[in-house]
């Protein structure tokens, strides 16, 4: 209301308001300069990939990282994708990103799932020691996989699941249920127990509260679930370098071994390109549903 | 012991159902169950395993020969994890304070009305969504002396311009504080604007009647407000720097030589590559120590945190 009156009061404005107007203004500017400069910073990494993927060789040697590709070509995307060579075999990117689809979806869905039931179970019903339960699974999110390493490559030995996808599938359920479990015990605090004081009375138990109840009140939950896991089974490196080699290995350990895999002349199109084309879907999904990535890492951070 | 519905007191409402017998608890303590013993196996039995092969003369395979705690003297005699130490040092103290120091200052510029705030915050954000392997291949692009910003001063004319943190022994370990900066300030930025979206205007207001400008606002009122924020904040740079692997590995690989180390591939390569897997899980527990020193006391504040505001 203020803003409307000021912009229509016709009277004269004394040399004192004109600057004070001039100053708040200046003040703007220099506040959106900044915010746009830090854009700038963030945008810098992704906009110099872009160009560099899109230009030949002969153009990388010759230009800098900020010209843009004057002659662009889809060459280096092509090769990253079919035919750019990974250690000794010269497949490109295709057969890994297969294998890397194939471990995430079941690692997420079943890892989400558990999650659920155990956030539920945790969060609702109490029973002698749940704190100390849920105490040590959360420990289970922070503990670092360094100190895990040796025995599980032994356990994936012993249960012939070494040096494949299925091993990685297991790994990333197991080690992704303490996440997933605070992800669900944090949300479902926030439901009253009245609600599952009620179902009881109506005669539902534990189950079908759960199932009638609880699971479909989730689904904003679930969403953030599936996408953090997502986000963080498509990016790992660690479980896939340590126990996977070769053809197995999930896309960013291939990714890795085509940037420090080429000798004489690095292609560094084709690595841009490639590396682009790893981080899509993780990026197309935040593009997507950034709002409930966000959630997911503040629900991993600041407990809501 | 076990009420019926209609006799149901509301008062008893508040209190957790824990004394209402058998039946009530056994489901939900079923269902948790096999997580908890998954990581009852594959979190705590897999430390106590690993602490174990720290204290044998392991080489490429676990053998349980015990030579007490030889590998944590040879460990802390050892240039190289020294090495690394520092480096996670420098790593952390220059990761945790840039990424805080910028996050704070695009959160309180964010936080000014502004218009298009959704899309900056995106903006600012994406980087969480890459992996660090593809993180730091684009750093190394950029900061390759070759290719890089290096060159492109050239090319715009200034000859002698220099740039090459990348190759250099001694500066090799910030090129990772640039990268993980990038990754990680706007993550820090949502952090202290959930902050400052929960500070009392009414206080702000207050100040300003008084005649407090802006600038005094903030670093008298606003910001001793964060403290829980800046808490976090803190706590999660200092765990994600003790746990980086994948962007040394992607950018420096620890080098030139071993200069850009970090405990993490320090036990990553000798136990894996170079058949110290002693040494290597020696130095596994050293990272665990250091993680549990950080998180334990954090995560025992947040369940206080927790319980204070459940009985009110």
């Amino acid at each position: 209301m203020n803003a409307i009156t000021a912009a229509t009061d016709i009277r004269p404005v004394t040399r004192q308001r004109s600057l004070r107007l001039a100053n708040k203004f200046l003040r703007r500017a220099a506040v959106y300069a900044v915010l746009i400069g830090f854009a700038g910073f963030f945008l810098l990494p992704l906009v110099v990939m872009v160009f560099a993927s899109f230009k030949d060789m002969d153009t990388i040697l010759h230009s800098s990282i900020l010209a843009l590709p004057t002659s662009p070509t889809l060459q280096p995307w092509r090769e990253a994708w079919s035919s750019a060579c990974i250690g000794t075999s010269c497949v490109g990117l295709r057969g890994y990103y297969l294998n890397t689809i194939l471990m995430v979806i079941p690692a997420v869905v079943i890892s989400a799932l558990i999650g659920a039931v155990n956030g539920y179970a945790l969060s609702k019903f109490t029973f002698r020691g749940s704190n100390w339960v849920y105490g040590l699974i959360l420990f289970g999110t922070f503990a670092p996989y360094q100190v895990m390493l040796v025995p599980i490559s032994k356990l994936l030995g012993l249960l012939g699941l070494s040096n494949g996808i299925g091993g990685l599938i297991l790994l990333h359920t197991v080690y992704g249920l303490p996440m997933t479990t605070m992800f669900f015990r944090n949300y479902f605090m926030t439901v009253p127990q009245d609600l599952i004081k009620a179902a009881r009375v109506d005669g539902a138990g534990f189950w079908t509260t759960f199932m009638l109840i609880i699971l479909p009140m989730s689904i904003p939950m679930i969403v953030v679930t599936v996408i953090w896991q997502f986000t963080s089974v498509w990016n790992d490196f660690l479980f896939g370098v340590s126990f996977t080699s070769g053809a197995n290995t999930p896309i960013m350990v291939a990714l890795n071994n085509l940037v420090s895999s080429a000798g004489g002349e690095r292609p560094y199109n084709i690595h841009m390109a490639g590396a682009l084309l790893s981080a899509l879907p993780t990026l197309v999904v935040y593009l997507l549903a950034g709002k409930y990535f966000v959630r997911g890492l503040m629900a991993g951070a600041v407990k809501g | 012991m076990s009420p019926t519905p209609s006799r149901l007191p509301h008062a008893a409402d508040a209190e957790p159902p824990r004394r209402r017998g058998k039946l009530r608890w056994n489901p939900a303590a079923l269902a948790v169950a096999p997580t908890f013993i998954l990581v009852a196996i594959s979190v705590y039995g897999f430390i106590a395993w690993s602490t174990v092969i720290s204290f044998t003369n392991s080489k490429y395979f676990p053998q349980y020969d015990f030579v007490g705690f030889s590998q944590y003297v040879r460990l802390w005699e050892s240039d190289r994890w020294n090495t690394s130490v520092i480096n996670l040092l420098l790593f952390s103290v220059g990761f945790a304070l840039i990424s805080l120091v910028l996050g704070l200052i695009i959160a309180i510029f964010l936080d000014q009305k502004i218009r298009a705030e959704s899309t900056l915050r995106m903006i600012y954000l994406y980087p969480m969504a890459i992996s660090l392997i593809v993180t730091g291949i684009a750093w190394k692009w950029i900061l390759n002396p070759g290719t890089g910003i290096e060159h492109l001063l050239r090319s715009w004319g200034w000859e002698s311009a220099s740039f090459n943190w990348l190759i250099d022994p001694k500066m090799a370990v910030y090129t990772l504080v640039i990268a993980a900066v990038w990754q990680t300030a706007g993550f820090v930025m949502a952090i202290f604007l959930a902050g400052l979206r929960g500070v009392d205007s009414e206080i702000v207001k207050a100040a300003q009647l008084e005649g407090a400008g802006a600038f005094r606002i903030y670093t008298c009122i606003i910001i001793p407000m964060l403290r829980t924020s800046m808490f976090s904040a803190i706590v999660i740079l200092v765990y994600q720097a003790v746990r980086s692997f994948d962007l040394v590995v992607a950018m420096t690989n620890g080098g030139p030589g071993y200069s850009s180390d970090l405990p993490t591939t320090f036990m990553y390569n000798s136990t894996f590559l170079r058949g110290q897997m002693a040494q290597g899980s020696a130095s596994a527990v050293m990272i665990l120590l250091v993680v549990i020193a950080i998180v334990v006391p954090y995560l025992y504040a947040e369940f206080k945190h927790e319980r204070n505001n459940s009985s009110h």
